[in-house]
């Protein structure tokens, strides 16, 4: 694994392995020391084209726990604003050694033509490009998932998520799947484990070819709720400017027909857990009593957001060389 | 390819209680003490240490006393080495803050996963006082590191590998030695301090 | 008198023959006894010097794309003798002045007769009509006419259009692109652009505009041309049309007969045109339509862009693509499965082309009409490297494949401006007699 561009790159045993690293990055905020030294003498460059101050200080705090000396560069303000292109920024952070690049852009693909156009030599991270995918939200929802799964705490240190996957588990993702990078990441990334996904949306916000998606499809999540047992409930936020593009006709109905209100949080199984990208649309897409129900892991995922960009940061930046036998720790 | 073995399980057995001995004799006694294994081999080890201690003391609770630490993040080859995953640090009664601490492994070599251990040690606490016991002392240090406790010393060639075999994880308890291979094909077992 | 001899081509039709020039025009063998100069076309094939409908050769205003000169050198290079050059020029070609200046410029590049496409609309603005007459009245004689680049949408401009061109047996050339169902599109939509998050250019964008159109033209009695057709439901619409006897012809490009909307999970740039690259079935249709006569010509839409405008991300990538170079081996290839003979190719990027342009001088190897030729080697696989393309654009999507057919010479008016694979010397326009024909 060079770069994480995607989740429908990552195999399951991959995408446990990165939880499981995560369940021990989240016991360094226990320790004494708060940081562990793996990154020591390298830099992480943070390439935000895109405004998202709740990534970008997810990630610098992951990259300066492991050490890492962090370069956030944000477009507002800088070169590109000015007509510099992704190349040229890329080649410039490539000369100032850069070991590796956290990208938000807001153009899908971006992330993945930074690793492969040549442009610069370094592991590259998509923290969400466009309506593509946010592979590290995926993996912070997969992380919260399987603690919520194996009853454990949903953040914080806990023993026993280990190793596992999210076998069997159902999970509901409500909302704009159409614009929604994390609805991507997480169709792909919840599947690899074992997860059942049903998106429920209403047809204009289901991309066309949707259908050929691995997961189940429901426009009416009354009936969705009714039909399926579900373990979790993922509430996406939707822009309300898109009423203007003919999404849907007022926000008024959209929280009628798809929002999680008090009486759906009330017919969900008592053991599913909310979930919610944030920030929160209240009143909107989440009723007050489901974001403030003690089953909402809402602040979980954003506690683990941290242990799990510690964790792929770990797994890109170090042991690349592919020439060492076994026998290294004896020398 | 030559291998013998140069200590079979009893006498790994031997070698254990002895140095549960001797760290009680150091130690005065069980208080305080809590024994962490360093992943893979010395994880099992330090649970048959504190067995070993929770039959000449029965005060002290064999569970209460054994653990397992991490070295992985405190490695100095992590670039240049293959991929590693973490294994999990478990920590018995949840700190070593002022306690005892003996760091159990299998194989003592070059000394840099104590080096490792004793980093990771210090990120998560201050202990009292930090000790060494290994089932084999291999030379060929590169670290001025020495061990407090030691299974047993077997005087090796830089070419040789020294594996230790655990029943927990092997099926068998056995530490051997094998020549240099002409083939140069490394095989599966266990090798000392490569991890 | 000026004398070409082409000795023992293969003629489209299988047979072998000699071909005489003599001062620009086909002629027959007996008359040219002791020729100027003697080619010898064993092993190669004969075809008429290819049409192109749809070409940007950026002249004015993107100089630094592509300039006429560069342009018609790429045309020698792949064949044509005749490129229809868009009106999306900066200023548009909406005027007489503009297109005259174009027209004029192709002949003194003088490496293929470079015809002017007029715009339909005043700035390609589709509000009102661009003055269609002085255009077809002017040096240029233009007689087609299109907005490409962006579509007629309105219906009633759509109309006037089709009905006044009829004055001067003109075309209106459409990109059927609707465009409020296209805001923002970024590649085909479907199940691939569903997985990469791009905005969806839905296929119905360009069949409901179709459907409009020949409709229209039905009604209004004039003569349609459909540009660069990329969808099955889009070929359904039009042989339906033609079934009907409206006077639509539709061309396709040869990406679209060779490239699908996978390519675009590279998010590499040079895959992003418009219309979009469609589906494999998509381009299933297409090549049974230009085979069946339902598409009537290969057009390139050769759409160069400097390299910074691609070596971007995918988002921020201009559409397009070059082809010019690389038509005629690609639709060679592309059409390999459909027992498409040499006469199919004279006949989709030659004949059919020169007929709805009414190029009297291009499209046939009959005595007496223009010189103008290709000789090809159809057995000749090389690998495309569009660094050693005589465009300015490097955006061609074939590089790095190997393609069996090699354009050898191409004669304008009897002047070899192609001449075993590198270009010759360009045709003045005082020695062509028959151009302005």
């Amino acid at each position: 694994m060079k770069h994480l561009l995607s989740t429908a790159d990552l195999s399951r045993t991959e995408a446990i392995d990165l939880l499981d690293t995560a369940e021990e990055m989240s016991l360094v905020s226990t320790q004494e020391v708060k940081k562990l030294p793996v990154l020591r003498g390298l830099t992480v460059v943070n390439l935000f084209f895109e405004d998202s101050t709740r990534t970008r200080i997810s990630f610098e705090a992951a990259a300066k726990r492991l050490s890492a000396d962090v370069i956030t560069f944000s477009a507002k303000g800088s070169s590109v604003s000015k007509g510099e292109s992704l190349q040229d920024t890329a080649q410039t952070l490539s000369a100032m050694g850069a070991d590796g690049v956290v990208i938000r852009h807001s153009g899908s693909g971006a992330p993945h033509r930074l690793a492969t156009s040549g442009w610069i030599d370094a592991p590259v991270v998509n923290a969400g490009d466009g309506t593509h995918e946010h592979p590290t939200q995926a993996l912070l929802d997969a992380f919260t998932l399987r603690r919520v799964l194996a009853g454990l705490p949903a953040s914080g240190p806990a023993d026993g998520a280990r190793g596992l996957g999210l076998d069997g588990a159902v999970v509901g993702i409500v909302g704009d799947i159409l614009h929604s990078r994390v609805a991507r990441s997480n169709v792909h990334l919840l599947t690899t484990l074992g997860a059942r996904v049903v998106l429920i949306a209403p047809p204009t916000l289901l991309p066309i070819g949707a259908d050929s998606w691995d997961c189940d499809i429901a426009y009416d999540l009354d009936e969705a709720i009714a039909e399926h047992s579900f373990d979790a409930l993922m509430m996406l936020r939707v822009q309300q400017e898109r009423m203007q593009q003919a999404f849907f006709p007022t926000a008024r109905e959209y929280a009628r027909r798809w929002g999680l209100t008090d009486l759906r949080v009330r017919a969900l199984p008592s053991h599913c857990a909310i979930m919610h990208p944030g920030p929160m649309n209240r009143g909107f897409e989440i009723g007050a009593a489901a974001a403030d129900s003690p089953r909402a892991v809402v602040l979980d995922q954003v506690a683990n957001g941290v242990s799990v960009r510690m964790s792929v940061l770990y797994r890109l930046l170090t042991g690349q060389s592919a020439a060492t036998g076994g026998r290294e720790g004896q020398s | 390819m030559k291998q013998r073995t140069v200590l079979d399980g009893p006498e790994i057995h031997r070698a254990l209680t002895r140095i549960a001995h001797e760290v009680l004799e150091a130690n005065k006694g069980p208080e305080g003490l809590v024994l962490l294994g360093i992943p893979t081999r010395g994880v099992p080890l330090a649970a048959r240490l504190a067995e070993a201690i929770a039959r000449i003391e029965p005060s002290a609770d064999a569970s209460a006393l054994a653990g397992a630490l991490d070295i992985t993040m405190h490695r100095d080859d992590l670039r240049s080495g293959r991929l590693r995953s973490a294994e999990p640090t478990r920590i018995p009664g949840g700190t070593i803050d002022g306690r005892t601490v003996v760091l159990v492994d299998d194989v003592l070599f070059s000394g840099r996963s104590v080096r490792a251990a004793l980093d990771a040690v210090s990120a998560i606490g201050r202990p009292e006082a930090v000790r060494l016991a290994v089932l084999v002392d291999r030379g060929h240090r590169r670290l001025p590191i020495r061990a407090d406790h030691v299974g047993k010393n077997i005087p090796s060639a830089l070419d040789e590998r020294v594996g230790v075999l655990v029943q927990e994880i092997d099926g068998a308890d056995a530490v051997t030695i094998t020549g240099p291979d002409p083939d140069g094909a490394a095989d599966g077992s266990a090798q000392g301090e490569s991890r | 008198m000026n004398s070409t001899l082409i000795r023992a081509a293969r003629m489209p039709d299988g047979t072998r023959a000699d071909i005489a020039i003599v001062d620009g025009v086909f002629a027959d063998p007996a008359d040219a006894a002791s020729p100027s100069t003697v080619v010898d076309a064993d092993g190669l094939l004969a075809l008429p010097g290819l049409v192109d409908m749809h070409t940007h050769l950026r002249e004015p205003g993107r100089e630094d794309a592509e300039t006429i000169l560069t342009g018609s050198r790429a045309a020698a290079a792949g064949g044509y003798t005749a490129v229809h050059a868009m009106a999306n020029t900066s200023p548009v070609a909406d005027t007489a002045g503009v297109v005259e200046q174009v027209h004029r410029l192709g002949r003194a590049a003088g490496f293929t007769q470079v015809v002017p496409v007029g715009a339909v609309t005043v700035g390609l603005a589709g509000s009102t009509l661009a003055e269609l007459g002085a255009m077809a009245d002017s040096e240029a004689r233009v007689r087609m006419f299109s907005d490409d680049g962006h579509c007629v949408w309105d219906p009633l401009v759509m109309r006037r259009a089709l009905e006044y061109v009829k004055a001067f047996d003109g075309i209106i050339a459409q990109h059927a692109q609707e465009p409020r169902l296209t805001e923002g599109a970024q590649m085909n939509e479907g199940a691939v652009s569903a997985q990469l998050g791009l905005p969806g250019w839905p296929a119905v964008a360009e069949e409901s505009i179709i459907a409009r159109d020949v409709l229209l033209a039905e009604h209004v009695g004039s003569r349609l041309h459909v540009c660069h057709v990329s969808t099955a439901g889009s070929v359904e619409l039009i042989r339906w049309a033609k079934a009907r006897g409206i006077r639509v012809t539709a061309e396709v490009t040869p990406h679209h007969l060779l490239l699908t909307d996978e390519e675009v999970r590279s998010y590499d740039p040079v895959f992003k045109v418009n219309p979009p690259l469609r589906t494999d079935e998509d381009v299933r249709a297409l090549r049974a339509a230009l085979a069946d006569g339902t598409i009537d010509v290969v057009g390139t839409d050769h759409a160069p862009h400097p390299a910074e405008h691609k070596c971007v991300e995918w988002t921020a990538a201009a559409m397009g693509m070059v082809g010019m170079e690389t038509a005629l081996p690609v639709v060679a290839h592309a059409m390999a499965d459909h027992d498409f003979s040499a006469a199919d190719l004279a006949r989709v990027m030659s004949a059919r082309p020169a007929q709805i342009a009414g190029l009297a001088h291009h499209g046939s190897l009959e005595i007496g009409t223009g010189a103008n030729l290709v000789l090809v080697d159809p057995d000749a696989a090389h690998t495309v490297d569009p660094d050693a393309h005589a465009t300015m654009g490097r955006n061609n999507p074939f590089r790095g494949r190997t393609l069996g057919t090699r354009i050898v010479d191409t004669f304008l008016f009897g002047r070899r401006v192609y001449a075993s694979g590198a270009l010759g010397t360009p045709l003045e326009f005082a020695e062509a007699g028959p151009w302005n024909d």
